[in-house]
C-alpha cells in the first residue's frame, strides 16, 4: 500500500502523518505543493494538518489552488482515497471535495485538547475498524473546525450515513456536532481530530492507529 | 538625504549617557554620523550589551561535561548522548507585550524560536512564563487574552508543541507584565551552527523576510522603564509571521544540510546591526554591508532604519562561495528572500554603504569589546522580619483561598489554547510538573520546566534565586528525569536603584550555588532590567528554564493516583509559612523569610525519588501551596477525592523545600519505607487518595465542588 504525504508551506503535521502510515504499514512518498503529478501507484493521498500558506485568505484555500491540487482532485475523482486531517479538511473542503467549510470555532479560541468521537459509521475503509457508536479518544487542535454545510447538505450526510465522526463534547460548534465526514463514494474522509497523534503508546492512547490499520487492510482486500 | 544633527537631545533620545557618547567620540576620534549613532545606540543599550549585569552573570557556572556550548551564542547546546544535543534558551518580551500583547508575545515567541534553529536545530518544544498585574487592574484581562492569544497564534501556525509554562497574577506587574519564551530544538553534534564568521571576501547573505521599519529602535526602548507616553512606543513592537517562519526554518535546516553555511546568526534585537557585528566579531574580522541590496519591504528607507529595524524572521549568513546557486535554490523553493549584502572583509572595520555614500565606518571590534560595562553599587537586601502571628483558617477554607485565585487556578483556558501536541512526540502534556517530548525515533525523551517563586526572591534573593532552581530540579525528577542543565530569564527593576541591584546579585549568587550543587550549570540566559513604571519595580523575577533527561521514555513518571492509592511525602515537613501563597492569597500577607533551601538535601531527596520510581504512581513536587494544595491537584487530576490526616495548617501549606508528593500503591509503601530507611531520606505517609471527598482532617468538602472552583476560577478572573 503507498500513500502519499502531500507538504504545502505551512503544514506542520506532515511528518506525524507519514509517521502513522509508515507504523501501520504503508509505504510513503512525501510530495512537495510544487509538484504537478503524484507519484505512481498511490493508493491513499494524505493532506496533513497545519497553517498551509500560513492560514492567510482562507484556511486551506490556497493550498486548494496550489499545482498539486489538480493532481489530488484528479486522484479523488477517479475513485482513488485521499484523507485530510485538520487542516487537510478544510482543504478538502476548498477543493470541492467535499462539502460544507470549516468556520472559526464558536468559541473564537484555539482549542487543543483530547475529546472523545463517536464512531458515527463503520461503513468505510477508514472506519471499518472501530465498531459502531464505539466511544474513542482523539485530539484536537484547531481554530477553525466549527464544520457549517446548509441545512439540505447536512441532512443529505446524515441520510447518506456520510457522517463518519461525532463529538460527544462538541469544542467548537459544529453543526450536527460533525467531527469527520465522508465523500458520497466514501474514499474521502476529511476530520478536525488529529488520529495521527494517537498511535503510540507513548502518545497516552492509541485511538487513531485502528484507522490507519483500517484504511490499509480495507485497501489490501479491494 | 538629510540627516539630524547630532545634539545633546538626540544623544538622550537614543538612550546614550553623556559619558557613553563621550567614550564613542574617544573610540572614533570624531562626531558619529546619524546611522553610527543609532549603530551605537543599539549595541550599548542594555539588552544587548548586558552592561549592568556582565560583571555579575560571569560569576555563574556554565560548565560542566554535558555542556556543548555555554552562554554568548544564539542559545545554550547540551549533550543528551548518542551524537545528539539539546539547544535551548529563555528570552523575554517584556515590553513589547506589555505595548501590544498580541504581537508582543508572537514575536518573544518567534524569536527564541529563531535562536533555536539558527544552531542547527529543530524546535521541539516552547513553554511560556507569564507575570500579570492583578486581575482585578484594568488591563490585566486585555493582556491576558492578547499574550495567550499570539503564543498560541505563533507557536500553534510555526508547530512547535507548548508543553509548559507558568501563570502567576501580582499587584506589582499591573504597569509591566513578563512574558518570557522558551524553545528547545534538536540537532545533531555534529551539525551545529555558530555565529563567528571566518574567511576574508565571504558573501554575507540576508535571508528570510523583507526589512521594514517595524521595531525601529526597539531594544532601546526595551532598555528603558516605562511612563505614561507608553501609547507612543507602539510602532517600536514588531509584528510577526509565523508561515514565514516556518518556511525559514526548513530553509535554513535544508541550507545547513547542504554544507553552504560557513556561519548563521538570526537577526532580533538591534536586527542587522547586531547580527552582523557578532559575525564579525567572533570571526575577527571586518564587515561592509551595501544596503542598496537589502530586501525592502517599504519605500526609501534609509540606512538608519535598515541597520534599526526589527523585522521579524530573518537570518544573516556568512556562506562558502561556491555553494551560492544551491544556496540560492533552497530560498527560492521556499519563496524566501535571497541576497547578497556584503561581505567579510580582513581590516576591523563596519563599514555601511548606502547610495554610493558611506554611511558608517566604525572598528567593529569596538561595537562590543568596548561597550560600557558597569559595576552598579548595590545594597543587600535586609533579613526580613521574623513571621508574626498567622491568622486562624480552616483547612478547606485555606484551600479554596488559594484554588479560587487564578495564579493557583487550573490553567487549561491558557494551556488549551496552545498545541500541545504537534510534532506527535509529546509524552506529557501541560497539566503535571513538566511537559515530556519523546526524541524522534529514539527511547529517550525530555523533559522541560519553568521555575520560580518572585515572593521569595523578593524577601530573600539569595534563597529565592536557590529556590527557583530547586523546584525546577524537583520539577523535572518528578517526572523521572534527570536534570542536565539550565537557562535563566532574569527580570527585575531599574538596576541604578541599589537595591535592585542587590536584588539581582543575590539572586544570581543564589542561582550560582543552586547549579553548581545540582549540577544543571547555566548554558543560555537573558536579562531583563527596567521593568518599572512611574518608579514602581516588578517583583524580582529570575525565572528558571531547565532541561531533564530521559534515558528510557517507559522510564516517565506520569501517572495518575488511583482509588486507594496511598499520599506519601518524601522529605521533611517543618511547616515554613513566611511568604506563602497561603499568606498571600487568603490573607494579603506577604511577610517573613521565604523558606531555606538545603541544596544537598535537595539533591539527596530527587536522587532517592529518581532511584525508586518504580515504586510510585504518580508525583509531584511540593512548592506553593504546599502539601495541601499538591494533594488536591494531583487527586483531582485523576477525578479523585483524598484525605489527609492532619489539619494543622502550617503541616498542610507550609512550604518546606526538598519535599515530593507521591502516590504509592499498598503493596510499595514498605519496599519504599525501606529504602528511604536506607538512604537516609523522611518519609511520611499522609493519607489516601480515593472517595468523592476532600478531607483534612475534621474539615471537608465535595470534591466536585471544589473541582468547580478550581477549573472556572481563571477564566472568571480574566474573561
Amino acid at each position: 500500500m503507498k500513500a502519499a504525504v502531500i507538504t504545502f508551506p505551512g503544514s506542520n503535521c506532515d511528518r506525524d502523518m507519514a509517521v502513522a502510515f509508515e507504523r501501520a504499514g504503508a509505504d510513503v512518498a512525501r510530495v512537495w505543493h510544487k509538484d504537478t503529478a503524484l507519484p505512481a501507484g498511490v493508493d491513499v493521498v494524505a493532506i496533513p494538518g497545519g497553517f498551509s500558506f500560513g492560514d492567510y485568505l482562507r484556511c486551506g484555500a490556497i493550498a486548494a489552488r496550489s499545482p498539486i491540487g489538480a493532481a489530488v482532485i484528479d486522484h479523488a475523482r477517479r475513485g482513488g482515497y485521499v484523507l485530510g486531517v485538520c487542516n487537510g479538511f478544510q482543504v478538502l473542503t476548498e477543493m470541492g471535495l467535499l462539502p460544507g467549510a470549516l468556520m472559526r470555532n464558536a468559541g473564537l479560541k484555539f482549542v487543543c485538547k483530547r475529546v472523545d468521537l463517536r464512531v458515527a459509521t463503520t461503513d468505510s475503509a477508514y472506519t471499518s475498524g472501530y465498531g459502531l457508536g464505539e466511544v474513542i479518544s482523539v485530539p484536537v487542535a484547531h481554530h477553525d473546525g466549527n464544520y457549517t454545510v446548509d441545512a439540505e447538505t447536512l441532512a443529505r450526510l446524515q441520510g447518506e450515513d456520510r457522517v463518519a465522526f461525532t463529538y460527544m463534547d462538541n469544542p467548537n460548534g459544529a453543526m450536527g456536532d460533525i467531527a469527520g465526514v465522508l465523500s458520497e463514494n466514501r474514499r474521502v474522509l476529511g476530520m478536525m481530530p488529529h488520529p495521527e497523534r494517537v498511535v503510540d503508546a507513548a502518545h497516552g492512547g492509541t485511538d487513531g492507529a485502528r484507522l490507519f490499520a483500517g484504511l490499509i487492510g480495507g485497501l489490501a482486500l479491494a | 538625504m538629510h540627516e539630524p544633527e547630532i545634539t545633546p537631545d538626540l544623544i538622550a533620545a537614543h538612550g546614550l549617557k553623556p559619558d557613553e557618547y563621550q567614550r564613542i567620540l574617544e573610540i572614533i576620534g570624531r562626531e558619529p554620523t546619524f546611522t553610527e549613532l543609532g549603530i551605537f545606540s543599539a549595541m550599548w543599550n542594555e539588552h544587548c550589551s548586558y552592561k549592568s549585569s556582565k560583571k555579575w552573570l560571569r560569576t555563574l557556572p556554565t560548565k560542566g561535561p554535558q555542556v556543548i556550548c555555554g552562554p554568548g551564542e544564539n542559545a545554550g547546546v547540551v549533550d543528551i548522548g548518542d551524537g545528539q544535543a539539546v539547544i535551548f534558551k529563555m528570552e523575554s518580551h517584556n515590553h513589547p507585550s506589555y505595548i501590544e500583547p498580541h504581537q508582543g508575545a508572537a514575536t518573544g515567541v518567534g524569536g527564541i524560536l529563531r535562536d533555536v534553529f539558527t544552531m542547527g536545530a529543530r524546535p521541539i518544544a516552547a513553554m511560556n512564563a507569564l507575570s500579570f498585574g492583578e486581575p482585578s487592574h484594568p488591563k490585566t484581562s486585555h493582556l491576558v487574552k492578547g499574550v495567550v492569544e499570539g503564543i498560541g497564534a505563533y507557536g500553534n501556525a510555526f508547530g512547535v508543541p507548548t508543553v509548559g509554562g507558568e501563570v502567576r497574577f501580582h499587584r506589582a506587574y499591573n504597569g509591566n507584565c513578563l512574558v518570557n519564551a522558551f524553545a528547545a530544538g534538536l540537532a545533531e553534534t555534529d551539525a551545529i551552527f555558530y555565529s563567528a564568521a571566518s574567511g576574508v571576501g565571504m558573501p554575507v547573505v540576508y535571508l528570510g523576510a523583507k526589512t521594514g521599519r517595524d521595531g525601529v529602535g526597539g531594544a532601546t526602548m526595551a532598555s528603558a522603564e516605562f511612563d505614561d507616553t507608553i501609547e507612543e512606543k507602539r510602532p517600536t513592537v514588531q509584528v510577526g509571521d509565523p508561515f514565514t517562519e516556518k518556511r525559514l526554518l526548513e530553509a535554513c535546516l535544508e541550507l545547513m544540510a547542504s554544507g553552504a553555511v560557513i556561519s548563521i546568526q538570526d537577526m532580533g534585537a538591534a536586527g542587522l546591526t547586531c547580527s552582523a557585528v557578532e559575525m564579525g566579531d567572533k570571526g575577527g574580522l571586518g564587515i561592509r554591508l551595501t544596503l542598496d541590496n537589502v530586501p525592502q519591504r517599504e519605500a526609501a528607507m534609509t540606512a538608519y532604519e535598515m541597520m534599526l529595524s526589527e523585522s521579524q524572521e530573518r537570518m544573516l549568513m556568512v556562506l562558502k562561495p561556491e555553494k551560492e546557486a544551491e544556496a540560492r535554490a533552497i530560498f527560492e523553493k521556499w519563496d524566501l528572500d535571497f541576497a547578497i549584502v556584503g561581505e567579510t572583509i580582513p581590516e576591523d572595520r563596519f563599514l555601511i554603504l548606502h547610495g554610493n555614500e558611506v554611511k558608517a565606518d566604525l572598528p567593529l571590534s569596538k561595537l562590543s569589546s568596548s561597550a560600557p560595562e558597569y559595576d552598579r553599587p548595590w545594597v543587600e537586601t535586609p533579613a526580613p522580619a521574623p513571621l508574626g502571628e498567622v491568622p486562624a483558617i480552616a483547612p478547606i477554607a485555606a484551600l479554596r483561598a488559594l484554588i479560587e485565585s487564578p495564579t493557583y487556578a487550573h490553567k487549561a483556558w491558557v494551556y488549551e489554547q496552545y498545541d500541545c501536541q504537534v510534532g506527535a512526540d509529546t509524552v506529557v502534556t501541560p497539566g503535571l510538573p513538566a511537559g515530556v517530548v519523546r526524541v524522534h525515533g529514539t527511547k529517550k525523551a525530555l523533559a522541560f520546566t519553568s521555575d520560580v517563586t518572585p515572593r521569595y526572591v523578593k524577601a530573600n534573593p539569595f534563597e529565592g534565586g536557590k529556590q527557583a532552581v530547586a523546584e525546577a530540579y524537583r520539577n523535572l525528577t518528578a517526572v523521572g528525569a534527570r536534570p542536565l542543565a539550565t537557562t535563566d530569564n532574569l527580570n527585575f527593576g531599574n538596576p541604578e536603584k541599589p537595591e535592585i541591584m542587590g536584588q539581582f546579585v543575590g539572586a544570581i549568587k543564589g542561582i550560582g550555588a543552586a547549579v553548581a550543587a545540582l549540577d544543571m550549570p547555566i548554558v543560555s540566559g537573558n536579562v531583563s532590567l527596567y521593568n518599572e513604571t512611574d518608579g514602581k519595580a516588578i517583583l524580582p523575577t529570575p525565572t528558571i528554564g531547565a532541561v531533564g533527561l530521559i534515558d528510557d521514555v517507559a522510564g516517565v513518571i506520569a501517572g495518575r493516583p488511583v482509588s486507594g492509592d496511598l499520599a506519601v511525602v518524601i522529605g521533611s515537613t517543618a511547616g515554613h509559612l513566611g511568604q506563602s501563597a497561603l499568606l498571600a492569597e487568603a490573607f494579603g500577607i506577604e511577610a517573613g523569610d521565604a523558606p531555606p533551601v538545603d541544596l544537598a538535601v535537595e539533591r539527596k531527596h530527587g536522587e532517592f525519588l529518581r532511584a525508586n520510581r518504580g515504586l510510585v504512581r504518580a508525583a509531584t513536587d511540593l512548592g506553593d501551596g504546599g502539601l495541601a494544595l499538591a494533594a488536591f491537584e494531583m487527586a483531582e487530576g485523576a477525578g479523585l477525592g483524598v484525605t489527609i490526616d492532619a489539619d494543622a495548617i502550617p503541616f498542610l501549606f507550609g512550604e518546606d523545600q526538598a519535599r515530593y508528593l507521591v502516590a504509592v500503591e499498598t503493596r510499595d509503601l514498605a519496599p519504599l519505607q525501606k529504602a528511604a530507611a536506607a538512604a537516609g531520606v523522611p518519609l511520611a505517609l499522609v493519607g489516601q487518595f480515593g472517595g468523592t471527598v476532600v478531607r483534612m482532617g475534621g474539615d471537608e468538602a465535595p470534591l466536585a465542588d471544589l473541582s468547580r472552583t478550581y477549573r472556572t476560577a481563571f477564566a472568571a478572573a480574566v474573561e
